[in-house]
């Protein structure tokens, strides 16, 4: 036995370091990792640091002070300015002495006939559920005399028609400031006191001030008007509402369509069939205003016998078109994780193909195949520019009815108010983010919770 | 012209199956006896489960796969152009290396092959999971919870459940591919057990690494081993042969071949 230390193997070979350089290196490797481990988790903080700041400007600009002017002070109508305590006969009064058209409260809250017929039909064919006063019934709106449609307005037009009508057009208020939350929380007092300086105050009946939530029920349900604190979202919503659930039904029905043949019938062998795969990759990156370009050319001119042009079908057909690539590539990649195990089981035992598909492979893929959905319908909801290309309209006062209507989408709304100047409309635009964003994680939680109930149907 | 009198569930006649132009079995000649278990064994990569998936067509599943020669079964080849594969599974069926449950309740897995073939009525279902499951023995495991997940059963309880599965659409031959090699001996034994009570009805062919256990259960075996050949270049080819077939306990006691004793004796493989 020597005293000697006895060599470690790994000093025997002159090619590896020894235990005293190993040593050295170790406390190197090891600093290595954290360094790259830091360097990950400061990744991860700019993101959620972006993510908040995001989330705080948006919040900033939906709630605040405001001020608003109107052009008639609203106390020298009503006492207090409180025309929910007039009677219908004084509220119409008012639109009267204002030179105001009844005919058109009339044909906005009672008519079921078009536009263009309104005013050369029958009385009791234009609101066949109103009272109508003896002998005015076979009337048409222009033989009738002003004191009959001014009792038909009384009695059937609601009050609260009435008084949207008075404050759109009689009183028209007028937003002149309006705040961020910031500076509203922090700089209250200042604000107030521009409030004072600039406008009288509140003793100046013909403005008004107070702290506004741009994002309220009224605003969810209104439609549009070109007055920024009473526009709202109502036909926007329903627009994309349509569009989404069309393009979800195409892209889901054919993307899975041709994942399913492109992992489970063609063999990938044939150069025609290598092109289609590489052709869909590339698809995917495709800047979306060339999906609105295709979807002008083919849905809104070739096809306009069909969808009539510039309506909810052809932008959701385009949309559709613009998130297949999405979907066939992660239904792609659900199938191709169904383990081949799963499969060889179901054939062995005498199945078909399709059989295999639809009872074993499909469902053990649709977990997969909705994820891949859910980060479709993320993108399809916050596109504009294709709706812009293919021609969504920016102003509509018409709720879409169907696939074949007219619309306008929450994302265009947002767009077209970020793009005007008067105050108030940035404030609105901030609300239809929030409510853009709500609608969002609405949608997906339905789809995830859909998809833990596939999976908990395939674990249980 | 048919030779099967009976006695043969399968006859081979000059089966060869090449992999993309590859040649990977050559030449298997062997009649496989009815309601006997027949164990193929030999080293890796020798062609057994090569020759096992021909039984019952499961190469087709590989694009690239060929069969030539012929697979008699009851007097027809299964590889005859008007031979439907699907048909040749429902009536020889197989059990895999590795349990391969599907995601669904043990009822459902063991209704699946009887609901392809288009069985809906829930008591014919009921009976035949019951029946299926007690003639894999685990009927008593499992009777109270036909809802739960295969996958919630032990490793060994799995394999049986999917043996239950093949055996509840009554196939004539099941096939088995390594069925215990995943499996531990106390749940081998138990699939061991099962296998000499279902050779009764049925005729079993099973591939295995396990010689004791070939020499257990099995009542004919056949050896398969590689031939090498150098190619021009250099490249070696490899394939598979049948080296032996015989009752088991010739194989194992007096082999004909020296190859077959020398892997019996354990010194390749």
């Amino acid at each position: 036995m020597s005293a000697e230390v006895q060599p470690t193997p790994s000093t025997v070979n002159p090619a590896l370091p020894t235990e005293v350089e190993f040593k050295g290196l170790l406390r190197r490797r090891q600093a290595r990792g954290k360094l790259w481990a830091r360097f990950f988790s400061l990744s991860t903080i700019v993101a959620i640091l972006a993510l908040i700041a995001l989330l705080a400007n948006i919040i900033n600009d939906s709630f605040g002070y405001v001020v608003i002017e109107y052009a008639v002070d609203p106390t020298t109508l009503a006492p207090d300015g409180d025309f929910e305590a007039l009677t219908p006969e004084q509220l119409t009064q008012i639109l009267v002495d204002d030179n105001k058209n009844l005919g058109v409260t009339i044909r906005d809250t009672l008519s079921v006939v078009p536009t263009d017929q309104f005013s050369t039909t029958p009385m009791r064919l234009v609101a066949p559920n109103a009272v109508l006063p003896e002998g005015t019934a076979d009337k048409t709106l222009r033989e009738l005399t002003p004191e009959e449609v001014f009792a038909i307005t009384v009695t059937n037009v609601p009050q609260a028609a009435l008084i949207a009508r008075i404050e759109a057009e009689v009183t028209r208020s007028t937003v002149r400031e309006a705040y961020a939350l910031f500076e509203s929380l922090t700089r209250r007092a200042e604000i107030e006191q521009e409030y004072l300086d600039d406008y009288g105050g509140a003793t100046n009946t013909a403005t008004d001030f107070y702290f506004r939530s741009w994002l309220n029920i009224d605003y969810i349900l209104s439609g549009q008007s070109s007055n920024p604190t009473t526009t709202g979202i109502r036909t926007a919503i329903i627009g994309t509402l349509w569009i989404m659930v069309i393009t979800v039904v195409f892209s889901f029905t054919v993307g899975v369509g041709a994942a399913i043949y492109l992992e489970e019938y063609s063999t990938g062998n044939t150069w025609f069939e290598r092109l289609v795969e590489t052709n869909i990759r590339n698809l995917s990156g495709v800047p979306s205003i060339i999906y609105g370009l295709l979807g002008l050319a083919i849905f809104v001119r070739l096809l306009e016998a069909i969808t009539q042009g510039r309506t909810i079908i052809s932008a959701a057909l385009t949309m559709g078109l613009l998130v297949l690539p999405v979907i066939i590539i992660n239904a792609q990649e659900a199938l191709r994780s169904v383990p081949s195990s799963m499969r060889e089981a179901s054939f062995g035992l005498g199945a078909t193909r399709w059989q295999t598909i639809w009872r074993t492979v499909l469902p053990a893929a649709l977990p997969g195949i909705l994820t891949g959905t859910i980060l479709a319908m993320s993108r399809a909801i916050g596109e504009t520019a294709p709706l812009i290309v293919i021609g969504a309209a920016t102003t509509i006062f018409v709720d879409p009815n169907g696939p074949i209507s007219k619309f306008t989408a929450l994302p265009i709304q947002v767009y077209q108010w970020t793009a005007r100047p008067q105050p108030g409309f940035r404030q609105a635009a901030a609300a239809g983010i929030i409510a853009l964003l709500i609608l969002l994680l609405t949608l997906n939680a339905a789809a995830i919770i859909l998809r833990q109930r596939v999976r908990k149907g395939l674990e249980s | 012209m048919t030779t099967n009198n009976g006695a043969f569930a399968f006859e081979l006649r000059d089966m060869n199956v090449y992999y993309s132009d590859k040649l990977a079995v050559d030449k298997v000649n062997l009649s496989i006896q009815t309601r006997k278990i027949t164990a193929f064994i030999g080293p890796s990569g020798c062609g057994k489960s090569t020759v096992l998936r021909s039984l019952n067509r499961m190469n087709d599943l590989i694009p690239a796969a060929k069969v030539t020669g012929s697979v008699i079964f009851q007097g027809r080849d299964l590889y005859a152009p008007n031979v439907d594969p699907v048909e040749v599974r429902r009536r020889i069926g197989m059990v895999f290396q590795k349990p391969n449950p599907f995601p669904k309740s043990i009822y459902d897995n063991i209704a699946y092959g009887p609901r392809l073939l288009g069985v809906k009525a829930k008591e014919t279902l009921d009976d035949i999971v019951e029946k299926a499951l007690r003639g894999s023995f685990l009927w008593d495991e499992v009777k109270g919870d036909l809802k739960k997940s295969g996958f919630a059963l032990s490793g060994g309880q799995q394999q049986r459940m999917c043996i239950a599965r093949t055996i509840a659409i009554e196939p004539e031959v099941i096939l088995m591919d390594e069925p215990c090699s995943a499996l531990d001996p106390i749940a081998t034994q138990a699939i061991e057990e099962l296998m000499r009570d279902l050779v009764k009805k049925y005729t079993i062919v099973i591939v295995t690494h396990n010689m004791q256990q070939a020499q257990r259960v099995s009542d004919f075996t056949a050896f398969y081993s590689i031939r090498k050949a150098t190619e021009t270049e250099g490249k070696e080819k490899r394939w598979g042969v049948l080296v032996e077939y015989a009752p088991t306990t010739q194989i194992f006691s007096r082999p004909e071949s020296e190859e077959t004793e020398r892997y019996i004796r354990g010194e390749f493989g």
